[in-house]
Order: structure tokens, then C-alpha cells, then sequence
């Protein structure tokens, strides 16, 4: 959450003049090279095992004495890191010392943890191909579970047209709550930061309020839906005692389908053209304004999508909260996946892999689950830092090796 | 410039290098404490387990107080323990599964959130045992149901409320007393009716028209500043209800209370009544311990490890614990600054309500307590 503030605060105003060679901050995050971003993640992993060393009780007593004997300082550390890091992997990827199936069930934890990080992120990436900063993932998750799990408990239909319904809900309610930003945008000029900021505030108390009354909470006092009955829930992929539902393959569809209409599409042409310079595009006879409107359109279905996904497949019940941090996460993801679909779900799957491992760390390597949140924020500080790096031009032998990579990326 | 950071860092190191310089344990004294520990009891074979909701540990409410309980019986029973704190709703089911994965007996949700994660933990895992905290266990159709394994740790709080409601229309000298809640979850309103019913109560038997601001419990709407950390909007609540004559506030809202207590301070003649525990004790409050009149004590505390006892001596049984001033669940704080100032007749007709709900005499009401039967 606290993450997405280093990305935000740079504004890319400054590099609209047509004198300034250098591309906007958007634009230069999304040339970083695969390389810095794999760094990025290598850095932030070996900065963290430092903090988890420091937040370990074990390792805080030895270093007392750690002259007198280094070895136990040395020794507490790596036990810390180790179990920490071993306990990421088993929660996240495989489990060596679970039984029989159980032991492939973290791989599929990280899958279905990524799901609606994949189906957001998407939407986001699409925004930022066409520049378009569009906050508000947050929001248009939240309305899209809301609308999911309205139409799951308030009506009855058979198997697989009551799950299709929700999720259809959910589409067109995340979409039209995006293009309200999209609209204000394409009519007003509104910045559409701040708009879909509001619009997430907006989302959290609408559906507060609507879990206190009928609405959300059916019959009950607390502000918690029921949960959905099991012809709304997305079925899953391979049956207990996995929990991997069908919303991880809709996301990868989804990323294939979206792969399709940037690269392919004469819709998704005009969207990067208007990302790459809204003047020029509106020379070449595109309407900017309604690429602006269904681009947020598009980017709030997807979204949506994800968080009823969240709500019909992980969750079962809504809850004002229940978007957690998913939006801000997918903010992260896309800029770590370069907008692009592949990226995008890799990146997802990154952070649902930390996600998933996080209870495991906690429970068997006693890491507090802020040092799992300081991972993630401290990969998205060294993926933002190279280009404010470069926009103050500290490093310029560094500028120019990304700059080179940034061109082919960009080509 | 450069000398200054050069120094700091000289510094820096020179402490770190010290504070590196202890002598290195015995290690026969390590192994002392086993040795002649033996009066506070060995290690017992027996793992219990705690998963916080969105609140975490250190919410200065309901979740901090149910690891205090975890933490002594960890301390005190010699058993293992481990928790999980959840950043949001989508954690609760794997945190219950990565528990249950860990070799944990029993496993404790805090919190009405957890209550479908911890249900479904029950049902698939009839060996181990849950506990749930401020929650009953019900189906879909909100009919309550009960499990052989799963024990739900409730709170008769408007009891203790009540009194302090009572406490406060004797107190107010303006006529009028507040009270204002986080979210209208109802582990909060449960403080608000008891409060509501006691001052009506004090009205009914002294003929008076003390006025209770923020909260209607006939229409159970009331103030909700809409979560649990924003102590400013507590503090500009509080600001609101003493411009509206209010001198005394119950803040049902774990840490926004502080906001309350700073507001109070800064006007003449307002007392705070504080929740969960008493807030006289608290170190965060110590300077403005002096305007806290009582406190709405809920000892979940005792309660968590009351249950982790039993279940480590193997009687661990689900009939559901509800904290009442009868059993001390539940409790009002004693008066502290205000012993002595507060009107003895008072103080007799609280001890005498409480004698009267303790003996089934008086039954005070809330629609958000949970029916056990």
C-alpha cells in the first residue's frame, strides 16, 4: 500500500515539452530492462534476509556477545535466513515435508494467490501502455466482487449460468466504475489520479455501507455477506484438497486475450499510440477521448473480473476489506511485468508466491509478515529507483546501458 | 557537512562495537534454567496456536489482548506457541491451514471475521481443537450450530457496560454523556446498549433526563468513525459531542480512544471511560490517566488462557465460555483518581446493580450478544 506512493509522487508532466528528449517517468519504468528488475528482486530478497536476521530474538541475543563468540551471531543469522527463506519455499512452491499430494498443494497456493493480482494487473497494464495512471484497481476490485457476490446470493439460477452471471456482473460493474474516471477525463481534463483515488474511497464505504444492510449481509448483524452458494462458486481445477479454481485459467486467458488486443488489434494499436504521444495520435485522426474512456473501461472489467474472482473462487464471503491490497499489488505487478501480458502474469505469480508463503514463514520461521510486505515494497523501491536515478542523472554510465536496452524495448 | 555524517557514523560504530562486547553465555547457564526450573514446570508437548484478523498483535484491542493470553500460557504452561497475523480477509484460510499444518492442538481465531476459516478448519480437522473469539458459530442461513471440536469464547459485555453507563448519567454534570464506536460490528454496539440501558436505568431511578449522544439503541444507529486506527477522527468526534454539553464518552474503538482522551484534555471537566481493559494501567494513557473514570473491562486475556489450560490438561470441552461479572469475563475497572470523588451513594447503587445482575436478578439485554442456548 505504503509502495505504491514512490511510484505515484513523480509526476510525468515534466517531459511533455517537445524539446526534452527524455521519456516521460511512466515510459521509463516500463523500458527498464529484464535485467534490473531481476536484480531488483535479487537486491530486495538479500536486503530483507537482513532485516529478518535483525527481527530474529535468537540473532538480537548473540549479537551481545558477538565478539566474545562470533560464531553463535553467525550461526543464529543464518539458521534465521535459512528457516525463513526454506519456510517461503514450502509455503510457496513445493513442500518437502508434507505427505503425498499435499506436497505440490504451495504451487497451486501461489497460482490461485495470483489470480486476481493477474486479471487487475492486466487492466492496469493496459492503462499504462496507454498512459493512462489509473489508480484505481482498489475500487473497481472491490465493486466487481460486490456486484459478483450480489448477484450470487440475492438470486438462484443452474450450475454454470449462476457463476457466469456473477462474473458478468462484476465486468460491467468494474468496468463502469473505471469509466466514470475515464469519462470525467475524456470531458473535464480530470487527472485521473486523483479521480480513481477518490473513486476507491468511494468503492470502500459504498460497500460498507451496503454490507450493513440487506443488500450484501442477507439476514445477518455482522457486515459480512453469506457466503455463496456452490452454483455461484467457480469451480475447481483439481478438487480437494487444492483449492486452485477455475479463475486462474480465466486470468491466463485473460492475459492471452489482452496479449491479443495491444498487439494485434486496431483497438490496441490506438491505445499505445495514444501512450506514446496523445498529439500525434490525435493528428493521425484517432479520438483520444474515447480511447481514454474505453481504455479505463477496459482496465475496470478486467479488474473486476479479478475480484470476483477473489470473492466466487478464494474468499467465499465479501467483506468491506476484502480487496485487501490486491489493487495497490497490481499496480506493483504491472509496472514489475513492463505492462506486458507475460510480464504480468509472471510478476502476479511472483507476489502471489510471496503471498502464499507468508503464513509459512510466520507460523514456522516466526518472520513477522511485515518483512513479507517489505520484500514486495523494497522490489518496487529498486524497480522505481532506476529511472529517478537516471532523471537525476547520478549514474550516467548506468543511463546509458538502460537507455540502450530501453530503445529495443521500446522499438 | 561531510565531518558531521563522518562523526555520526564513528559514532554509530563505536555503540554497535560496544554493544557487541558482552561476555558470551555459560553454557551451563543455559542449561540452568531447565535444570532447576522444574517448580514452573518442563516443556509440555503441546502447541497452541493464535491468528489475529486485519487488526494484528499490536491493535491496543481485542487481538492484543488474546495474545497476552497466548503469551502467558506459553510463559506459564511451558507449551509452544505460534501465530499468524492476517492483513486481510483472503489470509484467514491459509493461515488455519498453514496451522494445521504446523502440528498445532489447538488453534484460536480472534475475532467474528475468522469465524468461516475456523469453521472450516473444524470440520475438516476433527482431531485438533479450535477456539473462536467474540463469535458463535452459525450456517449459512445464520442458524446457529455447534462442533465437537470448536469452542466459541463470548463476552457478556453489555453487562459491564451497563454499569458504566449507570456510573456515567451519576457522574455527568452537564446532563448529557456520549459514546461513539469503530465499526457497527457487534462486539462494538454491545458496549453502546449496555451503555444506553444503564443511563436510562440511572434516569428511571433518580427521575432525571441524562441524554446519551452517539448512539440509539431502539434503531441501532449510532456514531461510527468507520475503523479502528484513525485517532484524529476520535478526537474530532469527541470535540463534537463536548461542544454538544456531553462530559462524559465511552469510545468503543480499541486505539481511537487515545483521540478521545486528548480531546477530553484539552476541555474542562470531561471524563473518558475506557474499553476492553482498564485503561488507567495503560503506558500509552499515563498522561492522561487522571480524566479515565472507569473502564468496560473484557478480560479476553484470561479467557484465552483459561481455555488453553483446560485443553492442555485434556479437558478441553465446546460448550461455548461466555465472560459475565459473575465468572470476572467481563468487569468494571475500579475508579483509581476517582475513588473518593465520586458520590458514595453512587458507587453503593453500581455495587448493587452489579450484585443484582451477578444474581440473575436484573438481565440486561443486547441484540448483539450471541444467544448460547
Amino acid at each position: 500500500m505504503s509502495s505504491t506512493g514512490t511510484v505515484v509522487t513523480p509526476p510525468a508532466e515534466p517531459s511533455r515539452a517537445p524539446e526534452d528528449e527524455r521519456p516521460s517517468y511512466l515510459q521509463q519504468v516500463l523500458d527498464s530492462s529484464w535485467m534490473i528488475i531481476l536484480s531488483a528482486i535479487v537486491i530486495a530478497l538479500v536486503a530483507s534476509s537482513v532485516l529478518i536476521a535483525a527481527a530474529n530474538a535468537e540473532v538480537q541475543e548473540a549479537a551481545t556477545y558477538l565478539f566474545a563468540r562470533p560464531g553463535d551471531f553467525f550461526g543464529a543469522a543464518w539458521d534465521a535466513i535459512y528457516s525463513a527463506y526454506s519456510a517461503l519455499f514450502r509455503g510457496a512452491i513445493f513442500d518437502y515435508q508434507a505427505d503425498g499430494l499435499r506436497r505440490i498443494r504451495p504451487i497451486t497456493e501461489t497460482m490461485l494467490a495470483s489470480t486476481p493480482l493477474i486479471l487487475a494487473g492486466l487492466g492496469l497494464a493496459i492503462g499504462f501502455r496507454s498512459g493512462l495512471f489509473n489508480i484505481g484497481a482498489q475500487g473497481q476490485v472491490l465493486m466487481g466482487g460486490a456486484a459478483a457476490t450480489w448477484i450470487a446470493i440475492t438470486f438462484q439460477a443452474p450450475v454454470v449460468v449462476h457463476v457466469v452471471l456473477a462474473c458478468l456482473a462484476a465486468v460491467v460493474v468494474g468496468g463502469l466504475w473505471a469509466g466514470i474516471a475515464g469519462f470525467l477525463k475524456a470531458r473535464t481534463g480530470a487527472n485521473e489520479v486523483i479521480v480513481t483515488i477518490m473513486l476507491n474511497s468511494i468503492a470502500v464505504f459504498l460497500v460498507s455501507y451496503l454490507l450493513t444492510t440487506s443488500v450484501l449481509a442477507g439476514g445477518g448483524s455482522r457486515p459480512i455477506s453469506p457466503p455463496v452458494g456452490p452454483n455461484a462458486q467457480l469451480p475447481l481445477v483439481l478438487g480437494p484438497p487444492f483449492r486452485l479454481h477455475w479463475g486462474f485459467i480465466v486470468a491466463l486467458l485473460a492475459a492471452v486475450g489482452v496479449w491479443w488486443l495491444l498487439e494485434r488489434s486496431v483497438l490496441g494499436f490506438r491505445f499505445r499510440a495514444v501512450g506514446a504521444n496523445q498529439e500525434a495520435a490525435r493528428t493521425a485522426g484517432i479520438r483520444v477521448n474515447l480511447m481514454f474512456v474505453l481504455v479505463m473501461i477496459t482496465a475496470g472489467a478486467l479488474a473486476g473480473l479479478g475480484g470476483a474472482t477473489q470473492i466466487l473462487g478464494t474468499d467465499k464471503t465479501l467483506q468491506a476489506s476484502s480487496a485487501g491490497s490486491i489493487g495497490f499489488d497490481a499496480i506493483t505487478v504491472a509496472l514489475l511485468g513492463r505492462s506486458t501480458p507475460l510480464g504480468t502474469v509472471l510478476a502476479a505469480l511472483l507476489f502471489g508466491a510471496l503471498r502464499a508463503g507468508s503464513p509459512l514463514m510466520q507460523t514456522s520461521a516466526n518472520t513477522p509478515i511485515d518483512i513479507v510486505l517489505v520484500i514486495q515494497a523494497s522490489i518496487v523501491l529498486l524497480i522505481a529507483a532506476p529511472p529517478l536515478v537516471r532523471s537525476l542523472s547520478l549514474v550516467h554510465g548506468i543511463a546509458k546501458w538502460t537507455g540502450r536496452s530501453g530503445k529495443e524495448a521500446r522499438a | 557537512m561531510n565531518r558531521v555524517t563522518r562523526a555520526a557514523a564513528l559514532a554509530a560504530a563505536t555503540a554497535l562495537a560496544l554493544a557487541a562486547c558482552a561476555a558470551a553465555p555459560d553454557e551451563e547457564s543455559e542449561e540452568s534454567p531447565e535444570a532447576g526450573g522444574e517448580s514452573t514446570g518442563e516443556m509440555v508437548d503441546y502447541t497452541a496456536c493464535m491468528i489475529s484478523d486485519e487488526g494484528g498483535w499490536d491493535d491496543a484491542s481485542f487481538n492484543e489482548s488474546g495474545f497476552e493470553g497466548l503469551q502467558r500460557a506459553g510463559d506459564e504452561l511451558g507449551i509452544e506457541t505460534k501465530d499468524a497475523e492476517s492483513t486481510d480477509p483472503g489470509q484467514y484460510a491459509s493461515n488455519v491451514d498453514a496451522m494445521v499444518q504446523e502440528g498445532c492442538d489447538l488453534i484460536i481465531g480472534v475475532g467474528f471475521a475468522l469465524e468461516d476459516a475456523i469453521e472450516a478448519g473444524a470440520q475438516a480437522n476433527p482431531d485438533i481443537n479450535f477456539a473462536l473469539i467474540d463469535s458463535a458459530f452459525s450456517d449459512t442461513e445464520f442458524n446457529p450450530v455447534t462442533y465437537d471440536n470448536a469452542k466459541p469464547l463470548l463476552f457478556n459485555t453489555q453487562e459491564a457496560a451497563y454499569l458504566a453507563g449507570y456510573m456515567a448519567a451519576g457522574v455527568s454534570e452537564t446532563g448529557t454523556v456520549a459514546t461513539y464506536g469503530g465499526q457497527p460490528f457487534p462486539s462494538v454496539t454491545i458496549f453502546m446498549d449496555g451503555f444506553a440501558d444503564g443511563v436510562a436505568r440511572y434516569n428511571e431511578d433518580n427521575g432525571t433526563n441524562v441524554q446519551v449522544l452517539g448512539w440509539d439503541k431502539e434503531a441501532q444507529n449510532g456514531s461510527m468513525i468507520g475503523n479502528f486506527s484513525d485517532t484524529e477522527a476520535g478526537r474530532t468526534t469527541t470535540e463534537q459531542f463536548i461542544a454538544s454539553g456531553a462530559d462524559v464518552i465511552l469510545p468503543v474503538a480499541g486505539p481511537v480512544g487515545a483521540g478521545t482522551l486528548n480531546a477530553a484534555s484539552q476541555a474542562e471537566g470531561v471524563k473518558v471511560i475506557w474499553v476492553d481493559s482498564d485503561g488507567y494501567l495503560q503506558p500509552a494513557n499515563e498522561e492522561n490517566k487522571d480524566l479515565i473514570l472507569t473502564s468496560v473491562m473484557k478480560l479476553i486475556g484470561n479467557a484465552v488462557f483459561d481455555t488453553i489450560e483446560n485443553a492442555v490438561n485434556g479437558e478441553f470441552d465446546a460448550t461455548p465460555y461466555v465472560g459475565t461479572l459473575e465468572n470476572g469475563g467481563v468487569d468494571l475497572a475500579p475508579l483509581h483518581d476517582f475513588e473518593g470523588q465520586v458520590d458514595e451513594e453512587l458507587v453503593a447503587a453500581v455495587d448493587d446493580l452489579k450484585q443484582q445482575i451477578i444474581s440473575g436478578e436484573l438481565v440486561v439485554e443486547s441484540p448483539s450478544a450471541t444467544p448460547t442456548e
